[in-house]
């Protein structure tokens, strides 16, 4: 039983990461909204494969980005991070910790009202940047804080 | 079945301050488990859908490394006291949750 399992999720995986890169390249910002979960970005092992996968390469630096977060989270476990937009016209926020495994952590999608404001909590592996990818009017930007981390939260 | 979550909401001038704790373990598949050595399984929300007053106004797609027990706060510009909020996730096996709140 758990071989079968096993067998069909890799070829589940195969057929679905292809298919998911078809539909990430096609849809446009504004149907993001009811997107599949972006298998390929989540698993990706670098900063710029992630970026690529979520359609947010090449982001320029902005001091527009606030993020709210500890100098030094004793816990990794646990990281409060709290992002502000004030670039107008704000409708994703994504949330990425440079030294994960998986860096990106979480991408939001604002609409109807929702403000350039996502405050949540993360796991981080180790010392690192915490770096946010804010998409507005068609444009990609980016900011990053460095959080130290004593404990990290991935891992044994 | 998961436990509820907690959703608070309340008007600050013209915008509604939303905040969300759900109940979820949140494994990230990378830890292995002290007794038996063995890598415990990824289970972890995907994909969280806030709406308010019917309309979406959050679409989140989460990874592994959002913290367990996930917290979400985030502003809605123009709702109004009374109107209905509803936040559903769904996990890496499928779960669900779909709870609802109204703004004070």
């Amino acid at each position: 039983m758990k071989q079968d399992r096993r067998t069909f999720l890799k070829g589940a995986g195969a057929a679905g990461a292809v298919a998911l890169a078809v539909a990430a390249g096609l849809l446009k910002p504004g149907q993001v909204l009811a997107a599949d979960w972006n298998k390929n970005a989540f698993e990706a092992k670098s900063v710029a494969d992630a970026l690529k996968d979520i359609n947010a390469s090449g982001p320029a630096k902005s001091a527009d980005i606030l993020i709210k977060s500890p100098d030094i989270a004793e816990n990794g476990a646990v990281v409060p991070v709290e992002v502000t937009s004030k670039i107008p016209g704000t409708t994703d926020i994504a949330i990425i910790s440079e030294q994960n495994v998986n860096p990106l952590i979480a991408e939001f999608a604002l609409a109807n009202g929702a403000e350039g404001f996502v405050s949540t909590r993360i796991k981080m592996a180790k010392t690192s940047n915490v770096t946010v990818i804010v998409k507005a009017g068609g444009k990609v930007y980016t900011a990053s804080k460095e959080v130290k981390v004593t404990i990290g939260g991935c891992g044994g | 079945m998961a436990e509820p979550m907690k959703i608070r909401a309340q008007m600050q001038g013209d915008t509604a301050d939303i905040k969300v704790l759900m109940n979820h373990i949140m494994e990230t598949g990378l830890r292995k488990d002290a007794k038996t050595g063995q890598m415990i399984p990824a289970h972890f929300i995907q994909q969280v859908n806030v709406t308010v007053g019917g309309k979406t106004v959050l679409d989140a797609q989460w990874g592994y490394a959002v913290a367990k027990n996930p917290f979400l706060g985030f502003k809605v510009k123009g709702a109004k006291a009374g109107e209905k909020i509803v936040v559903n996730w769904v996990d890496n096996k499928g779960d669900k949750r779909t709870d609802e709140a109204t703004i004070a």
